[in-house]
Parts: C-alpha cells; structure tokens; sequence
C-alpha cells in the first residue's frame, strides 16, 4: 500500500509524506537551535561555529570517500591523503610564504596520492584495502621523518566576513563569518552532489560504479573514468589535510589527522554515499567535538575523559545503527578486468 | 523477409582467437545481409559468445577481418561498433540496476543538452517515442531492478535502438523468458526487420532456429559446422549438425511407479536477500520413485526455496517433512544426514570449492565419516581411491584427481557435483537448474543418471527454467509462479502452451 500510495498525492504533499523523517528531525534541530539561543546566545554562536569549523575536514574526507566509491574505488587511505597533504601544505607555507599556494600544493598533494591509489587499483588492480593502508603508512613514514620540531609559519587563514550577511543574528556570525576553506567545503558539498546526480559525468561514474561492465558495453572507458574520480577526491582530501595546518592550528604535529579519515569514512556510510547525507553526518560529529570543548570549557561535573570519548561513543552508535540499512555502490572495491 | 540480394550489411572473414588453453574461434566466417534474421546456433562453448564479442568490439580477434557496410574495420572498443550500427543484447543484461530506464538508455550517449547538465526530461521523451515507434511500451522512469527479466530485455532492446543500431546481436534472448515472452519477442524481432534492421540471433533451442530464422549457422568447437535453411531443416538435423553425431533428444523412460511420500512441504514462506517474500505460501509433495518437475520463469522463487529447503536459507514460516523427520530450519548437515542429494543451481558458487581438487570436493559431504575420516584425521588413501572409482564411473573428463575443480568445463564440473551427490544412497534429490549450460553430451548423462536415481526409488524434486528438460523427465509438473505452485499437472496434461501460460501466472 505504501508503495501506491504517495501517486495518488500532488507532487508537494508526497514529497513531504517522503521526507517526514527528515522534516521531523530538521524541525527538532531548528527548535533547539533557537530554544538554545534564546537561552544563552554567546554560547550558542560559539558551538553551531565551532561546529561547521570541526565539520570541515570530515566533510572534505567523506566526499573524498564517496566520489572514490561511487566509481568503484574503495579509499581507505584517506587519512594519509589528509596527513600528507596537511604536512606539505604547512611546510609550503612556512618556506613560500602564501597561504592559498600553500593551500594549492596541499590539495595537489592529495591528487597525488589519490593517482598512487588508482595506480594500485585500477592499473595494478590490487587489493584497495591494501593500497589504501600502503598510502596511510607512507603517510605516516614521511610524515615522521621529514617532520622538524621549531618550524614558524606566517599564521593561518583569517576568518572572511560576507558583508552584510554576517550581521544577521545568529545565521551571520555562524555562516558567513569563516575562514575560506569551510566555505569552500560548503561549496563543495553542493557541487559534488550536482555532479554526481546531474550531469552525465556523474551518471557515467555511477555507472561504472554500480556495473562497470554495463557502462564498458556502452563505450564509456572505466579506467579512466575511476582514474579522474579518484585523483579529484584525492584533491578534496589534500583541502581537509591542508584545513588542519592552513585554517585549523597553523602548525603541523605527527599524526596530526588524528583518526578524522577514518571518520570520515563512517560519515560516508551513515550519508548513504551522498553529499547532501554526509554533510549532515558531518555536521553531527562536528556538533559532538564543539559540545565536548564546551563542555570541558564550562566545567560541567563530568570527569573530561568521559566527555572526550563522545564523538567516539556516537560513532559506534551510529555505525551500529546506520550501516546494516545502507547499499554501498555495488561494484566498489572490485577491480575490472576486460576481457579477451 | 529475406532476400537473397539483399546487401551484405557485416561479414566476418576467418575471425580465430585463442584463449588461454582454449580456441574459441577457429577461422569464422560469416555474412549478415539486410533485413534478415541470422540464426547462430551451437552448444555453450561453441564459440558463439566470443564470435558475437569480436563483433561487437569487446574482444580482439587474433586473426580475420571484420566488414561492416562495405567497409573493413578494426573494432577496439564497443564503442566503434555503436558508431557503425551495431547493438548487442547480451545474454546477461548489462543494466545499472538503480538507474531507471531512460538512465540505462541514455548511458554513455546522453542527449545535448545545455553543457553538463543531465536532461532528464528530454531522456525520458526519447525512450517515449523510441518505445511507441517501435511499439515496446515501457515506462521510462521505473528503476530497472523493479522490472522483469522480459521487459528489463526490452530495456536492452531500446538501449541499441536509441544508439540508431541496425545489425542488432541478441545473445540468447530466450534463455530467461517464459514462451510466451519469448513469442513476443519474436514478433518485435520481425516488426524489426521489416523496418531494416538486421539481427543475428544467439541460441541453442533449436524449435526457436526453426520458427524465427531466415538462416542458420552453426557453431561447433569454435569452427562453422555448416549452414542450413531453416525450411528444410529438421531438430534433429540440426541437432546432429550442431553436435557432430545423432543425439537422443528424448529421454528413455519407464512408466513411473510413485510410492510413499518422502518430501512433504506445507506453506512455506521464504524471504529474499532484499526481506522481500520470494516464496509465498508454498505446499508439494513428492513420492518415492517420482520426478516432480518445478516449471517456472527464473526469478519466482525457486532459488529462495530450494535454499530454505536445504538449510541454507531461513524459513519465515511453514514446515518440511522429509522421510518422516520435521526437517523444518534445520542446518544443511541435519538434512545432508537424511539421505538428501542437492545438485545446487550455482555450481560453482554452491556446488564445488572451486579451490579444492576433485578429489577433496567428491568427499564434502561424507569426508567426517569412516572411512574417510578417523578420529578427525583424513584418511588420502581412502579419498583418493574413492575419487578415481567415482571419475571413471561418471566419466569426468580430467587429468588428474588432483586436478582443481576451478580448471574443469562447465559439464565435468557438474558431473563431480552429481557423482559426489549420487555416491551414496539417498531418499530425496533435489536437483535445482541441473543441466544449464552445460553440453549435449553432459546433459544426456546426467538425465539418465537422474531417472535411474528415480526408478531406484528415489524421490526426485527437479526444479528447471528450461521447459524442455521438465517436460521430458518429470513425471508430474509443478508450475512456480510468483512465489507459489499455481498449478499440479500429470506429465499427459502438460503440454507446453498449458504450462507455458501458467509460467506466465495467465491460468488459475
């Protein structure tokens, strides 16, 4: 019956009967968000900023996954792209100087690495699970042995306030006072979802994602389709590495990632491989590390460890309670061989 | 229709490849003319696939020249064959299955539209007007995994018309549709031709060769056996030119002498990989010293049946007796153990481990017994003498027991299967798809082996989407439509028109 259902509706009120979870919960999160607000609104500006900040490099890190995916690559070295990338991208701009060319050779750095993983996939055709920790240990090794203690950068990206728009309460200070690579990943978010779901690039790459052979009969050539998919999300992980040194801290320490790639790959899943989704998983790991740093701030009577292993206890929860109902892209993970 | 002086649209000129250990194709030839139906027949590892597959640029011939119009030309990609008018509908459907229709067609040759962006709108009007000009009616916006195997053809149909195609390759069409999907089929496949277009029809069904074709070549290790004409061919003409000596295309049988029930299902429901009810109230029976035969399109739940019947899938409800034990969600070992042979519809997914040699997969479902096993250590010698006893008895075509089951053919692979199955005594066989692609040789082997199995005693649940394999072993035919039996007939009152419409869930 459901299924016959919503035909018989206009095209608005089925829209709405599809969404109703979703309406639900954005209406929930914009209840608390003003009741929070009107409650203590220093407070509130400070975390939901606090929390698009966080968000940035994990939403970076999951539309790296995901473009990687819906081609048919599984990348799970995502965290040594961003580590790498974070590591060139500090040290470009402690010996040039300029913060966006720093930014440049950190995302050349992560389609760097993503062309090393599509060597290892598509070419080679090993296991990505290998290629992909192959990448997050060469991370890790040239990380650590070029890493010099004592470098000093010429500070970090500043925040951008959009004029006119960051005066509105609470929505200005929030989202158009930032620095250039949370609006970049902004932006990315909706660019990619209109790639992936509205052009023919996108639905080639889908294609060769869900059935490569499907799309080798058509004449579309999944080689290169995977090769360009995954060096370009290689790219958008070296802006989440370069987030770190450029926008985040301004300097560089070991291991610096901290588990966000692997992070960001749950994002990916708990979003259905989607943008739109991720951003929203990604925005709710970032609320989670904003709340923490209040919290610990604000000295609630909670032991800090505990607090701490929020986002870590969120990430089982919601792991637990996501993957089991999403379908990953059918062929991701498996090399394709031509046959003949 | 056909026309001897009808321009030759594709030739193909002494087209060898060689595979690793195999030669597919050994010096082919052949000419398509216009607007004619080219019946390409052979046993499955004639050649038939790799030939169509050079054609349609998927694989480089080693040797041969290709003609297309009039012009020689070097395929290196299918999509140089999409440039010159050739489409192929392959035998496994190469369909995205969460895009719609009009996403499938328009893959990889999606309408202009302004710059990047996707037209949606205009896609689905194209494949509108492609499926009314052509009269293939199909809504362009349903997702191809919620379409029958029939219409998700139609899809294939319309993807290489849309690509303006004109020599138009169907690689066994036949193979997954019921008869009267298939009759349709073939009445869109002379609207074609009559519209121009030229086919060359895949297929080992020789009554189809005989209804459809204007020609016929045959296929037979990789060379052109001969052609014949299809008016003055015979099935067994045909099937002598295709095999190379005079087959037996009947199955010698006695009367059947059915005695006390041994399998008894009531209401069985069954889920699918995607929770969705496959099998939907199910109820048979069947009797010591009879083939029960399950007829039905593939994709009605036969899969999800036999699986829950031998324990390798949940039952959501129901009960199953075998030889008198509540057999109901038991593991596959309990039932194994009341002398149940299984010949699984995926040989090489269910039936062998592929990495195993012979030897080892001829002992899977005794190897923890005396005398292969002794206090949990396998005895080789026992194995090994068992292994060449059971080759040499069912005639597997190997050079070693120590072979690997994945180096077998498709119809050795089956018969250690059934030698394994049938190297004990049972009570029930239940034998899912046992014969598919596998040669005439083979097949003939294995339907004996399963009658004497029946007129030995044994109760015999076969279940095949070949209609041609149930309605000449079965001794009572069960028709599976949509996830229930609809229908129980006596062999005498099956005829392939009654069980054809019931197939095709027509008849109540």
């Amino acid at each position: 019956m459901e299924l016959t259902a919503p035909t018989t509706r206009s095209a608005a009120t089925g829209w709405v009967f599809k969404n109703k979870w979703l309406l639900l919960i954005g209406a929930i999160v914009v209840g608390a968000i003003v009741y929070a607000y009107a409650t203590n609104d220093r407070v509130t500006v400070a975390v939901l900023a606090s929390t698009l900040r966080q968000s940035t490099p994990l939403i970076l890190g999951a539309l790296c996954g995901l473009i990687g995916e819906r081609s048919g690559v599984v990348n799970i070295g995502i965290e040594g792209q961003m580590l790498l990338a974070a590591f060139v991208a500090f040290l470009a701009n402690v010996y040039i100087g300029n913060l966006w060319i720093a930014l440049i050779i950190g995302a050349l750095t992560g389609a760097l690495m993503g062309a090393l993983l599509a060597f290892m996939a598509v070419t080679l055709k090993m296991d990505q699970i290998i290629g992909g920790t192959v990448i997050n240990i060469l991370a890790v090794g040239l990380t650590g042995y070029f890493y010099t203690a004592g470098l000093v950068t010429k500070g970090k990206f500043a925040p951008i306030s959009l004029g006119p728009l960051a005066d509105i309460p609470l929505i200005g200070p929030v989202l158009f006072n930032n620095p250039p690579i949370t609006y970049l990943a902004i932006i990315l978010v909706f660019a990619v979802h209109y790639v992936l779901f509205h052009t023919r690039w996108g639905l080639r790459t889908r294609a060769v994602g869900e059935h490569p052979r499907a799309a080798d009969t058509v004449g579309i050539n999944v080689f290169r389709t995977r090769y360009i998919n995954v060096i370009l999300a290689g790219a958008i992980a070296g802006l989440g590495g370069a987030f770190l040194t450029l926008e985040g801290v301004g300097s560089f320490e070991r291991l610096m990632t901290n588990g966000r790639g692997f992070l960001a790959l749950a994002i990916m899943i708990f979003g259905k491989w989607t943008p739109l989704g991720a951003w929203a998983g990604a925005l709710l790991f970032g609320f989670l590390y904003a709340l923490n740093t209040q919290l610990q701030f604000s000295g609630v009577g909670l032991p800090p460890q505990l607090i701490g292993s929020l986002p870590y206890l969120a990430t089982i929860l919601v792991l637990a309670g996501f993957v089991g109902r999403s379908r990953a892209p059918a062929a991701s993970g498996q090399p394709y061989e031509t046959e003949g | 229709m056909s026309d001897n002086d009808a321009p030759i649209v594709l030739e193909a000129k002494g087209i060898t490849k060689q595979f690793p250990g195999v030669l597919a194709n050994d010096k082919v030839s052949l000419t398509l003319r216009r607007g004619e139906i080219l019946a390409l027949l052979g046993e499955n590892g004639a050649g038939k696939s790799t030939l169509m597959n050079i054609l349609y640029g998927l694989y480089h011939p080693d040797q041969g020249e290709i003609w297309i119009k009039g012009e020689q030309v070097t395929l290196h990609s299918p999509g140089d064959a999409i440039a010159r008018g050739v489409g192929m509908v392959h035998q496994h459907f190469q369909l995205v299955p969460v895009m719609t229709v009009a996403e499938n067609v328009i893959l990889g040759a999606e309408p202009a539209g302004s710059g990047l962006h996707l037209n949606r709108r205009e896609a689905n009007q194209r494949v509108r007007g492609l499926s009314q000009q052509y009269g293939l009616s199909i809504d362009p916006t349903v997702e191809v995994e919620d379409l029958p195997v029939g219409l998700q053809q139609r899809v294939e149909i319309i993807k290489a018309l849309y690509r303006n195609a004109d020599i138009l390759i169907l690689d066994e069409p036949t193979a997954v549709l019921t008869p009267q999907e298939a009759n349709e089929l073939f009445r869109i496949m002379h609207d074609l031709t009559e519209r121009g277009v030229s086919i060359i029809f895949i297929t080992h069904k020789l009554k189809e060769v005989l209804a459809v074709s204007d020609r016929i070549a045959v296929l037979r290790g990789g060379r052109v056996a001969g052609t014949a004409d299809p008016k003055t061919s015979t099935e067994a003409s045909l099937a002598e030119l295709m095999v190379g000596r005079k087959v037996i295309l009947q199955v010698d049988k006695d009367e059947a002498r059915p005695a006390a029930p041994v399998l008894t299902i009531t209401d069985m429901q069954v889920r699918d990989d995607r929770k969705h009810l496959a099998v939907k109230s199910l109820s048979l029976e069947v009797h010591a010293g009879e083939i029960l035969g399950v007829a039905g399109v593939q994709g009605n739940g036969q899969r999800e049946f036999v699986e829950a019947l031998t324990g390798l899938r949940a039952m959501e409800a129901g009960q199953v007796i075998i030889a008198g034990e509540d057999a109901t969600g038991k593991l596959p070992r309990y039932i194994t153990e009341l002398d149940v042979a299984h010949i699984p519809e995926d040989r090489e997914k269910h039936g062998l481990v592929m990495g195993y040699t012979i030897a080892d997969n001829l002992v899977l479902n005794r190897y923890y017994h005396s005398p292969f096993s002794r206090r949990a250590v396998l005895d080789r010698d026992e194995i090994a003498e068992n292994a060449a006893q059971l080759v040499k008895q069912f005639d597997v075509r190997t050079p070693s027991i120590y072979t690997h089951a994945s180096s077998l053919s498709g119809g050795n692979k089956q018969k250690v299967i059934v030698a394994r199955e049938f190297s004990r005594p049972v009570k029930l066989l239940i034998a899912n798809q046992p014969t598919r692609g596998i040669d005439v040789g083979s097949i003939e082997f294995i339907h004996n082996q399963i009658v004497a199995q029946r007129d030995a005693g044994v109760a015999v649940l076969l279940v095949s989407a070949e209609l041609d394999e149930i309605l000449s072993l079965s001794d009572r035919v069960a028709v599976m439509f949509d996830g229930r039996i609809v229908k129980t007939l006596p062999i005498e009152e099956a005829t392939r028109e009654r069980v054809g419409l019931l197939m095709a869930g027509s008849e109540a």
